[in-house]
This record gives structure tokens, C-alpha cells and sequence, in this order.
């Protein structure tokens, strides 16, 4: 080999050495680059294309009734969801889909079109565990499957309005789902995982944290109750023709509410078809003038002024009274008789003479102090207050006509709120949806005299010759107070619509159970709260001193007799 | 007389064989999880590498005066070869590569990364270095015809390649500084007319390159997710089988051009500079055994072929970490696949050859 080639060769040698450290190490210094200095950002990236957060439906609380019978119960269920992009859209599979999910094949189609924007459409929500079976089954591409809970209420349309209902996510919308959503709906749990390039989860990686449950709830609503009550008022409803219906019932002693119907009623578990009204729980949402139910606080505040005692003689004749050029009228002239017989009687003269004697602050004191114009403390969603003008400026006319229940608004939810306090011995205490464990504090509001001679009088009401003696209950005593109110319509009181009213409790030696019952423009021609109102009053109130074992104070004398399985053993 | 050892008898040589079976090792290993565990194309690779081995075995049998001899022939039959697979070849991806022997497809253009320095060892040998201008042409319409050939089928990686390796021996044979300046010149001109003759999809591979941001889930996809992936693995990796962006589809290819990327992702730096230097050991073998050869085919046909394996490497980590335009070029001996396999093993082999046989010439 000749001399200048090796000194040309080691030349080159060189230069390919070079190259390959000069290439080596561009390459090393990239992979350094990439793999330190932005380690970190593309690490990043890469987690953003693939790890993703995804929450893990939470178990919503139960609801019972204060025997724990269930009220709302959430069951698991599947919902069906696409991938759009994933889906083969011309496999005949698709079909059969649809028709396992009863839904039109345009409703899939309507997904496939979203399949540029989205990478998740729900096809189906809360499908039954046989469909969810069927959909696996099938086993198409992009066809996935979620665990969800829906919601089961196996009292129906009976506590519809008390309890409301949840919407498709799970979330509470109305009564008290609405009301304790937030106790109810427990934590949903959160889980990371890997998604592919087309969003099917491939792994879990971990559980960041596991769905915490909802908490019970524990109404104060007795099942058994509530559906008597609801049964009776919507008879009551329906054999009247009316419009609709109310009807509360209170335990005095604690302020729970016992069992709240109202009618039209709606069956939460399938809501299709139902207009947005019939979800109304009118007994604490729909306001109303008390008429004749509110003169027991008239009399109330009478008494308490020391002015008036039961036996105060009023003068109603004849019958109608003038103030301010408007008429006050009874149904008919009861002549002079006393406080007592003003209720008995339902006398308007009779109330609106007293108030006008006593003025507006006392009136206006009682019916503020016993709940009226403010929240009943139920928290139910959507409650009304109701409205107790300021007496300063009521007119003469106003206190009249105040007496007797007409120019201020109440819900049927305040009225037994009110009626408790008779109850109770002058004691005002918040309403509660929710049972009650132990003493309730309560607010003395009236006299405990007063309170025992007004329910005295609401006694004699329901009394074989008083105006309420339909709302009796054999072997109780009750105390009550009939109402039938105008209506009143834009610029005035409608001539021929009417609310039945009868509000009182049992037994009234030691009142355990308050009752309101409203029933809405009856057509039937009967529409005086005695006549409509006050039997419903009685049935119902009649299966609740039932349930709840309450003994009677009103036995007739047996003289000796006994009484044997319903026969009368006299006769054997 | 010199003992012969079992090694020699086969006329292996020992260390660049463990430098190649090493590489094929890491190659099974990555591809096992590349493939998303799948443990029937790693048994198929393996049968493969197994196979390519026998071959290796074979090519190195036959003394480099064999090759010089034989290596216009075969030269010729390669050429054929293209011509038919122009004609009536298979198509695959896109383009026309193929030749369906009926038992086995095979890529004429593959062989020819080690008939062209073959065939130029030979007619520069025969001329002496450093060549003569006559010889340098001669070279150039050797390389440049097959090269043409590949790149209208087309596959402008492996035409890169058979150019690198015709180049890269007349380079070694002591081409004058003049006239490499003179290739450099004509090179650039050319490059507008390459351009226009590109395909479409080759262009955008080149605008990608330079800017992968412009188009990210189009052309720049492969690039964007390739480095998310080497960026991703960081100093020690995620681990063996838990690489994010290649178990999750987001990676493309990447059991085959884009491996590298799977690798760095799950090994991290450290796996890729153990595998760099596994690569450097075997090109470092293979320069130490072309300098020793004793005769200027050996030398030259060494050098071309450690040269080629030199820039598979080079292009294909560039092209996967980004500081190369895509180019449709494997990790030698780790990406899986058959074709190139075979190819690179058969030039280790004669690598090997002209070791072993260097010294019973000398005897």
C-alpha cells in the first residue's frame, strides 16, 4: 500500500469517527433533551391523552317514614351511552338495539350524527337489568354500558307531594328530595383512569376516592296514615267534584307532620303525562283565606285581652251588620247570645262585633303569635308565608272582616300549625317533616286559660246540634271548626265558588292529633265546610286515632254490657 | 499453525455475534410489549431472527474472494429483480415493493443495501484506490440506477439507504476531496427537482418535520405523540409493559418504525443509552474488522456495510425523536419485521466472512 493512500486513509478515518461521535452525540443530547429537561411538560402530555378523572355514581340516601317503611329507595340501573366514532353504523346488530331499548332507530341515528363532536351520547338513561343483559349480549363495538341508581317510590302518587321526586342525574328536584338533596345525595367517588385513543376506559389505575353513601332520611310521615288520609281526600275530592284538595295532620306535641296529601296527585315513578301543577304540595304551597276557621283566634285574643270571657253576651241581631257601607251577614239572626255560641254558631256579626270592640293590635298580635304571615319552620321547598297585613292600616272594614277570616292568607300547613296551638296549651312549635326524637321546645304564644276555653267551645262545634257534627268521631272527643270561604277571584268573591274547611283535633280531653282538611270548589252542590269538609275530617281522623292506639275519652256508660267481637253480648 | 477454535472453524466472530444477538434480544423484549403482549408475533419474530441467524451462518461461509467474484452477478440479478417488481409487483401500504415468490414475499430493494457496496468494493478493488475518474462514474450510475428504481416504487427510505451505502464506500475508497465537493453541489441543485418529483404525502412529511405543530392530529400526529412518548419515560422509564402512549393507541407504528419511542418510554434514558451502546459496540466491531482486512474489498465492502447500519440507526432514532423528517426506516434488528432482518444479518455475515477468512489467506 502506497504511502500518501494511508495518509489520505487516516484522514478519513478521522472524519468518520468524527461523524459518529459528532452524530452520537446530537442523537444522546436529543434523547436528554426529550427525556430530563421536558420529561416533565410531555409527561404531561401524555397523562392529558390518556389518564382521566372519572366520578363514580354515589348510592342516594333512603327515605323512610317514621316506622322506616320506605319511602324513596334507589335501585342500581344500567344507562346506555356511544362512543359515535366507534359504533358501526351499518350493522344490522343496530336495529335490534334499538328495538331492545324501545326507542326509534332515528333516536340512534341522531347520536351518529353528534359522532364529530362528541365521543359520549347517552342513547338511553336507566334502562331495566333485562335490557342492560340484552345490550351486553349484543356486544357492539362503541355500545357501553354505566352503572347509575334511579330512584324507586313505592308509596306512589300517596306521598308524592311530600317526598318529591329526583331527575335522571340522580338530583333532587321537588318536595324533600329537593329539601335534602344535599343529606341525600352522598359524595360521588372519584377514579382515575386510562382511556385509549377513542375513550374506552382500558384500566383503572386507582380509586381516589370511594363514593361515599347518602345519608337516610327519616320522615315524620306515617305510611299507614298517609294512605288512609290520602285515600279519604281523594274520595272526598272526587264525590264532590271539586277541584282539589288538602289535608294535614300534626302530632301537637312535637310539631311532625303525621301525614300531608293533596290532590291532583301524580305518580312519581312515571312522570310522563303529568302537568307541572299536579306537583304542587298544596297543603304548604297553595294560600287561602281561613274564613270561619280563623275566628278561634278572634275569640283567642278576646279572651286574652281579659275583656271578653266565654260567657260575654254579643248582640248579632238581626243577623247583618253595616260597616263602611259593606254588609256583614250570617246565615241567619242568632239573636244575643254568648262568646261561646259565636263559635258554636259560627257567628260573623258576632266575630266582627268583638274585633271591632278590641281593635286591630290585639287581633292582629294573636294571629301573628300563632304562625300566621311566617314560615311554619318545615323547610319543604317552595312553602308559603302567607300574608298578615300590618294592623296600622287595616280599615274598620278590614277588622271586621279579619275577624272572620277574610283579607289575610294562610296555607293549610300554618292553619294546623295554629289549631296545634289550641291544642297545646298556648304552645307554638315548629312544623317538621322530619321525625323528632325527645322533647320539642315549644313558645308559650297563649294563654294555657285561653287555650283550654277556645278549644272548649271548638268542642261543642262538633257537638250533635253544632255546625261541625259531621267531623265526630265515635268514642273521642273532638274540637274543631268548620270553614267555607268565598273564593276570591280578581275584584271581589266569587258568588258560587267555594273552599270547604274544617280544621280541629282528638281527642280533646288531651289532644294527640291536629287535622286540617281543605277541599277546593266542590261541584256537587254541597259545599259548606260542615257538610264536605268535615266528614273527610272524621274518616280521617278516625283510622289515625286507630293507628295510633290512642284510647277514647268519650265512652258511652256501658252499664255492664260487654262487648264481644263486635257482637253485643247483650243479646245473647 | 495457528489452532483453530470451534468459533473460527464457523468463521463467526464471536463478539459481534453477542453485540447482534443482544440487539435482537432487546428487540423481542420491546416488541413483546410494543404489540400489546402478544405472544404470537413475538414467537413469529423470534422464528424469524432464528432464521435470519441460520443465514447469517451461511453468508459467512462463503470467502470474501467469492463475493468480489460472484458480486457483478448478483448486482445484475437485483436489478432484474426491480425491474419485475415494477412490472408486476405487490402493492402494500401504498406501494409497490413486493415479490410474491409464492412461498415467501420478499423486497428485491432490501437485498440490494448490500449488493450495491458489494458490486462497488469489487469494481473499485479491481481499479485500485484511490479510483479514477472512469471508475467514480461508473460507480455512480451503479448507484444511482438502482436507487432511482427504489425510490419510483416508492420507498424513499430504503433508496436512501442503498445511496448511503454506494456512497459511503466510494467515500472510504478515497474518493478526492474535489469530487465529493462536486457530489455535495449536485446534490443541492437537485434538490428542487427531487422536490417536485416527491410524492405528495412525502412532502408533507418534510413540512411536518420542520414545524409538527402546524397539523397535530394529521402529519404531525406521529411526530407529536412519538415525542410525547420519549419525553414521557424520563431518566429510568415507566417500566416494561406500562407505556401509556403505546398500549393506548396513541403511538403509530410502533412495533415497527416508531419502537424506539416505546422503548424510550418504558426504559427511559438509561435503557436508551444501554441500547445506544450496544449499537456502537457492534459498529465499532464492525469499523475494527473492516480496517483490519487485508484486502480492499474487504476494507471498502466492510465500511459500506457498517456505514448503512451506521445511518439506519442515525435516521431512524432522528426521525422518531424529531430531528428527522419521517422516513419510513426500522430500528435495525430491534423493529419488527422480516425483509431488513435478513438483509442486515446476511452483511454481518459477510462482515464476518471477511474476518475469519482473513487469516487462512494470510496462512
Amino acid at each position: 500500500m502506497e504511502k500518501g493512500q494511508t495518509k489520505s486513509h487516516a484522514g478519513r478515518r478521522g472524519f468518520l469517527t468524527g461523524t459518529f461521535v459528532i452524530a452520537s452525540a446530537l442523537l444522546l443530547w436529543r434523547a436528554a433533551d426529550l427525556q430530563i429537561f421536558s420529561a416533565p411538560l410531555l409527561r404531561q402530555h401524555g397523562d392529558a391523552r390518556s389518564v382521566r378523572d372519572v366520578a363514580i355514581a354515589a348510592h342516594r340516601g333512603m327515605i323512610v317514614d317514621r316506622n322506616g317503611e320506605p319511602l324513596a329507595i334507589s335501585t342500581p340501573v344500567s344507562s346506555v351511552w356511544v362512543t359515535p366514532k366507534e359504533v358501526p353504523w351499518r350493522d344490522a346488530r343496530l336495529a335490534q338495539l334499538a328495538r331492545v331499548l324501545e326507542i326509534e332507530p332515528a333516536a340512534l341515528r341522531g347520536a351518529q350524527e353528534m359522532r364529530l363532536q362528541r365521543e359520549f351520547v347517552y342513547v338511553k338513561r336507566q334502562v331495566t337489568p333485562d335490557q342492560a343483559e340484552m345490550v351486553s349480549a349484543l356486544r357492539i363495538p362503541g355500545v357501553h354500558l354505566e352503572r347509575e341508581y334511579k330512584r324507586y317510590y313505592p308509596a306512589g302518587e300517596i306521598a308524592a307531594h311530600v317526598i318529591g321526586f329526583t331527575n335522571v342525574d340522580d338530583s333532587g328536584q321537588e318536595g324533600m328530595e329537593l329539601a335534602f338533596d344535599h343529606w341525600l345525595r352522598g359524595e360521588p367517588g372519584v377514579k382515575r383512569v386510562l382511556k385509549d385513543r377513542i375513550g374506552r376506559t382500558v384500566q383503572d389505575i386507582e380509586s381516589i376516592r370511594p363514593p361515599a353513601p347518602g345519608k337516610l332520611l327519616e320522615l315524620s310521615i306515617d305510611r299507614r296514615l298517609q294512605y288512609l288520609a290520602y285515600r279519604e281526600l281523594k274520595l272526598a275530592v272526587a264525590a264532590n267534584g271539586a277541584r282539589g284538595g288538602s289535608m294535614v295532620m300534626l302530632d301537637p306535641a312535637t310539631g311532625e307532620v303525621l301525614a300531608m296529601a293533596a290532590q291532583p296527585s301524580f305518580n312519581p315513578n312515571n312522570r310522563s303525562g303529568f302537568k307541572n301543577e299536579f306537583y304542587r304540595n298544596r297543603p304548604a304551597t297553595d294560600l287561602f283565606e281561613p274564613g270561619s276557621t280563623l275566628k278561634p283566634f278572634t275569640i283567642a285574643a278576646a279572651l286574652q285581652s281579659g275583656r271578653f270571657t266565654p260567657a260575654t253576651i254579643i248582640e248579632t241581631g238581626p243577623g247583618v251588620m253595616a260597616v263602611s257601607n259593606h254588609f256583614i251577614r250570617d246565615i241567619r239572626d242568632f239573636g244575643t247570645i254568648d262568646v261561646a255560641n259565636v263559635i258554636r254558631k259560627s257567628s260573623n256579626v258576632g266575630a266582627s262585633r268583638i274585633a271591632l270592640s278590641l281593635g286591630p293590635e290585639p287581633l292582629w298580635q294573636m294571629f301573628r303569635a300563632v304562625g300566621f304571615g311566617r314560615g311554619t319552620g318545615s323547610g319543604f321547598p317552595g312553602e308559603a308565608t302567607g300574608q298578615v297585613q300590618g294592623f296600622k292600616h287595616w280599615s274598620e272594614l278590614e277588622l271586621a272582616t279579619a275577624a272572620f277570616g277574610y283579607g289575610i292568607s294562610v296555607t293549610a300547613l300554618q292553619l294546623a300549625q295554629a289549631y296545634a296551638v289550641i291544642a297545646n296549651e298556648g304552645v307554638l312549635r315548629p312544623v317538621s317533616l322530619q321525625k323528632q326524637s325527645g322533647r320539642v321546645p315549644g313558645q308559650p304564644v297563649m294563654p294555657a286559660a285561653v287555650a283550654a276555653q277556645v278549644r272548649a267551645m271548638l268542642e261543642t262545634v262538633v257537638e250533635p246540634d253544632g255546625t261541625g257534627h259531621r267531623a265526630a268521631v265515635r268514642g273521642y272527643r273532638v274540637a274543631g271548626k268548620t270553614g267555607t270561604v268565598h273564593k276570591a277571584v280578581a275584584g271581589g268573591y266569587a258568588e258560587n265558588r267555594y273552599l270547604s274547611l274544617f280544621a280541629g283535633f282528638a281527642p280533646a280531653s288531651a289532644p294527640r292529633l291536629v287535622l286540617v282538611v281543605m277541599i277546593d270548589e266542590p261541584q256537587m252542590g254541597e259545599y259548606y265546610g260542615g257538610l264536605v269538609a268535615a266528614p273527610v275530617f272524621a274518616r280521617i281522623m278516625h283510622s289515625a286515632l286507630r293507628i295510633f292506639a290512642v284510647p277514647p275519652d268519650d265512652l258511652p256508660a256501658l252499664e255492664g254490657r260487654v262487648v264481644v267481637a263486635g257482637q253485643d253480648a247483650s243479646t245473647l | 499453525m495457528i489452532e483453530r477454535t470451534l468459533a473460527d472453524r464457523m468463521h463467526v466472530d464471536v463478539p459481534l455475534l453477542i453485540g447482534l444477538v443482544i440487539l435482537c434480544s432487546m428487540g423481542l423484549v420491546i416488541l413483546y410489549s410494543a404489540s400489546g403482549q402478544g405472544t404470537d408475533i413475538v414467537w413469529r419474530q423470534g422464528i424469524r431472527m432464528f432464521a435470519a441467524f441460520g443465514v447469517l451462518l451461511l453468508a459467512a461461509q462463503v470467502p470474501p474472494a467469492t463475493l468480489a467474484r460472484w458480486s457483478i452477478g448478483v448486482y445484475a440479478l437485483g436489478i432484474l429483480l426491480l425491474v419485475v417488481v415494477l412490472l408486476f409487483g405487490d402493492v402494500g401500504k401504498g406501494a409497490q415493493r413486493w415479490l410474491d415468490l409464492g412461498f415467501v414475499r420478499f423486497q428485491p430493494s432490501e437485498m440490494m443495501k448490500v449488493v450495491v457496496p458489494m458490486v462497488l468494493a469489487w469494481l473499485i478493488s479491481e481499479g485500485g484506490v484511490p479510483p479514477r475518474f472512469g471508475r467514480v462514474c461508473l460507480s455512480c450510475i451503479l448507484i444511482i440506477l438502482p436507487v432511482l428504481m427504489i425510490a419510483k416504487q416508492p420507498d424513499l427510505g430504503t433508496a436512501l439507504l442503498v445511496a448511503c451505502a454506494g456512497f459511503s464506500v466510494l467515500f472510504v475508497a478515497g474518493l478526492s476531496l474535489r469530487a465529493i465537493m462536486g457530489f455535495a453541489v449536485v446534490a443541492g441543485a437537485a434538490m428542487p427537482v427531487l422536490w417536485h418529483f416527491l410524492h405528495d404525502y412525502q412532502r408533507q412529511r418534510v413540512l411536518m418535520f420542520l414545524d409538527p405543530q402546524q397539523d397535530p392530529l394529521g402529519s404531525g400526529y406521529h411526530i407529536i405523540q412519538s415525542q410525547i412518548a420519549i419525553g414521557s419515560g424520563g431518566l429510568y422509564g415507566k417500566g416494561w409493559l406500562n407505556g401509556t402512549q403505546s398500549h393506548l393507541e396513541f403511538l403509530p407504528e410502533r412495533s415497527t418504525d416508531f419502537i424506539f419511542a416505546v422503548f424510550c418510554e418504558e426504559f427511559g434514558l438509561m435503557g436508551a443509552l444501554l441500547l445506544i451502546s450496544v449499537y456502537a459496540f457492534v459498529i465499532g466491531r464492525g469499523l475494527y474488522i473492516s480496517v483490519k482486512s487485508q484486502h480492499t474489498f474487504g476494507r471498502l465492502f466492510g465500511c459500506g456495510i457498517v456505514l448503512t447500519f451506521f445511518v439506519y440507526i442515525i435516521v431512524n432514532m432522528g426521525m422518531v425523536s424529531g430531528q428527522v423528517p419521517v422516513v419510513g426506516i426500522p430500528l435495525p434488528l430491534v423493529s419488527h419485521g422480516g425483509t431488513s432482518l435478513v438483509t442486515l444479518l446476511v452483511g454481518f455475515g459477510m462482515l464476518m466472512a471477511i474476518h475469519t477468512h482473513r487469516r487462512f489467506l494470510a496462512e
